[in-house]
């Protein structure tokens, strides 16, 4: 890998396809939905991202981080047995090996530095499972910077793990009691804490949601990961995939593997969590939802009649988001992507499979992007060159798979 | 010092109440007291009657929140309220049917609605418009509407004579500060403080240099809000702007006071943060 792949390049914020546009709007969808004391630190942000994008010192610091810290570049692995079974190649990028264990790191890594070269040394951030506040409480443990989680308390009941490990890397785990005390609570909470405390707070957004320019910025730091499949599987393959997968909470890490294909003749298939069923509790956004304005971006959500955001339900907790990334809403619009969606019980069977099939554990996030391909078995042919995103690893889903296949640790 | 009327008189023929009630502040020489109560809280029924109280007891106008499950500036107090009032069943319709209410008990006053989007956006912008107009809104205030991404609402609105009231906050630069006094009318809401809403025990200390700044750059009145509790609050904040807007701190006292003690508490409250003598006619003389 030469030096030039990592970090985020030139290419990027509106020259992909013309989108986003200066206010950070995907044809209709994204903007900046937020109280007027935000709008200052919006514009400071998105300065400072302009300015440090392409800067050299920055790009070499992060590159360095990436491929010395994080593990990069990630390996694509030819998953044979799940190719036999499917009729077509299959490769995985294994974000699951990046440190801390997901694809989190990429971004808050990135924006971590940023937030040094902004001068700001108080770091919050929201969680739901607790993958991003461990990635962010590790970013700040290698920096030394003040960092706060926002977590619910149902989550925190839930993840305990996740919890300690934040504690134990030095971060305050701050936990939320409002509405339905999970992942959109804890992200009003932090919101309210970044309108509080602005003139010196850095808000690190967990996934390509929030205002402008969250998602084209979370985008363009995880980006990374379709740039290094495309060049890893061209080494090895000398071609284009023809399908690339990825599983949809927030929407991180599919723009991410995404991105370096929107231009290219790929078919991009996007997988939300269907639940327990598309009539009964679920996370499949642009599935079931329709458009609206959430935590300060526009874009598919889960509400009721009257405009009231409705919970979520999956049970991977990283996919547990009433909302969805506009640059999704805009994919699925424009038909430039398809999205669908995977229930509990399917990624559950998925997450088994593929660790008896491959020798890999999946996450329960990633374990839906796998059913997916396993369902694609009728619709490809042996010319078909399939690469999934496996987002993240399934240790931290140990127990709660364990529970729901009632089996007592 | 500011003109009386706004700077983009709403189209509509429609009676333009916030402008009087700044005319008729400034002749008596003091601050509009706004208070703001959350709709369809703490009985789904109980609006009307909150508000009729608060203008009794000489509050010149009243913003009526449209609960929504995700209030991102909102403090504990009034996130609790919203939530409650969803589980009342509260939605854009109860939040207007109060307002109905109130104009048909004859009250003259402004009734603004301050919300979120989305609510707004679910019911549809168009129709939300034209029933808020007939119900008789006079202004709208969208938490998370700032102007530069408020064009599909401002249109409607201004064409149907409803006020657009946004938003500044002590770290709004000068281009916000302008943008805000060129897109909105009625008021500018200058959020008091930097932070979500909540009484507080002192106002800060910014507080003359930022509105002197907005001052500086609009000609529409100013109203101060977030964080304003007392007699002393109010009394300060009437010597740098045109109105002061109580919110949490009423909410809190609303929320305290039993329902048969509800409207006397009110009368009580808004005497004292007012210093109305209580046998001087009101602003308000049809309540």
């Amino acid at each position: 890998m030469t030096q030039q792949t990592h970090g985020a390049q030139s290419r990027g914020a509106s020259d992909a396809g013309g989108v986003p546009d200066a206010y950070g709007h995907f044809g209709e969808f994204g903007g900046q939905y937020v109280p007027e004391t935000l709008m200052p630190a919006l514009a400071e942000l998105e300065a400072a991202y302009a300015q440090y994008r392409d800067a050299p010192d920055f790009l070499e610091e992060l590159g360095d981080l990436l491929r010395d810290y994080v593990g990069r570049p990630s390996p694509l692995t030819l998953a044979a047995r799940l190719s036999e079974e499917v009729g077509a190649r299959v490769y995985l990028k294994r974000e699951d090996l990046n440190h801390t264990g997901a694809h989190k790191i990429n971004a808050v890594l990135a924006q971590t530095l940023l937030a040094r070269r902004m001068g700001k040394r108080r770091i919050i951030a929201e969680t739901g499972a607790g993958q991003h506040g461990v990635a962010t409480a590790t970013a700040c443990a290698l920096f030394g910077l003040d960092c706060i989680v926002y977590m619910g308390a149902e989550d925190i009941r839930r993840q305990a793990l996740n919890v300690f490990k934040m504690k134990i890397l030095g971060a305050e785990v701050r936990s939320v009691e409002s509405g339905s005390r999970t992942l959109k609570d804890a992200t009003n909470e932090a919101i309210r804490d970044w309108v509080t405390n602005v003139r010196d707070t850095y808000y690190i957004i967990g996934s390509v949601v929030g205002p402008h320019p969250y998602p084209m910025m979370v985008r363009d730091f995880q980006a990374i990961i379709g740039r290094e499949a495309k060049q890893q599987l061209w080494e090895k393959e000398a071609r284009l995939p023809s399908i690339a997968v990825a599983c949809v909470g927030g929407g991180s890490n599919a723009i991410g593997l995404f991105h370096e294909f929107v231009d290219d003749p790929v078919r991009l298939i996007g997988v939300e969590a269907a639940g327990e069923g598309l009539d009964a509790r679920h996370a499949a956004t642009l599935g079931a939802g329709r458009p609206g304005v959430l935590h300060g971006t526009r874009s598919y959500l889960l509400q009721d009649a009257g405009g009231q955001v409705t919970e979520a339900h999956s049970i991977s907790a990283g996919l547990d988001y009433p909302g969805v990334g506009p640059e999704h809403a805009w994919l699925k619009i424009t038909e430039r992507a398809e999205y669908r969606s995977i229930t509990d019980q399917e990624a559950l069977a998925a997450f088994q499979h593929l660790s008896r099939l491959e020798g890999i554990i999946p996450a329960l996030e990633s374990s839906h992007a796998i059913a997916q391909v396993l369902k694609l078995k009728s619709e490809v042919t042996s010319d078909d060159l399939i690469l999934v995103n496996l987002s993240g690893r399934g240790d931290k889903d140990m127990m709660s798979v364990a529970d729901a296949l009632g089996v007592t640790l | 010092m500011t003109r009386p009327a706004d700077s983009h008189p709403p189209a509509s023929r429609r009676t333009d109440r916030i402008a009087e009630m700044f005319e008729r502040t400034r002749a008596e020489g003091r601050p509009a007291v706004v208070v703001f109560v959350p709709g369809g809280w703490p009985e789904v029924d109980a609006t009307a009657d909150i508000v009729q109280a608060a203008l009794e007891g000489g509050a010149d106008a009243v913003e009526i929140g449209w609960p929504f499950s995700e209030p991102m500036g909102d403090g504990v107090v009034n996130q609790k309220a919203y939530e409650q009032a969803i589980a009342n069943g509260c939605t854009g319709e109860t939040v207007l049917d109060a307002v109905r209410e109130l104009r048909s008990r004859g009250v003259r006053a402004p009734l603004l609605v301050m919300g979120y989007f989305n609510p707004l956006l679910s019911y549809g912008i168009s129709r939300f418009v034209l029933d808020a107009a007939q119900a008789g809104v006079d202004g709208l205030i969208t938490v998370d509407l700032p102007p530069h991404e408020a064009g599909e609402l401002e249109g409607p609105a201004r064409e149907a004579g409803i006020h657009m009231i946004y938003l500044l906050a002590p770290t709004s630069t000068d281009e916000r500060i302008r943008l805000v006094g060129e897109r909105g009318s009625g008021f500018v809401y200058c959020v008091g403080v930097v932070g979500i809403t909540g009484a507080r025990s002192v106002l800060s200390d910014e507080l003359p240099e930022y509105l002197g700044r907005v001052r500086s750059l609009t000609d529409l009145p100013l109203a101060v809000g977030f964080g304003i509790s007392t007699r002393e609050h109010v009394r300060t904040v009437g010597e740098i702007a045109d109105a002061a807007v109580v919110g949490s701190a009423f909410v809190q006292l609303v929320g305290d006071t039993p329902a048969e003690e509800r409207s006397a508490r009110i009368r009580a409250y808004l005497e004292e943060i007012t210093g109305r003598d209580p046998g001087t006619p009101v602003a308000d003389p049809a309540v």
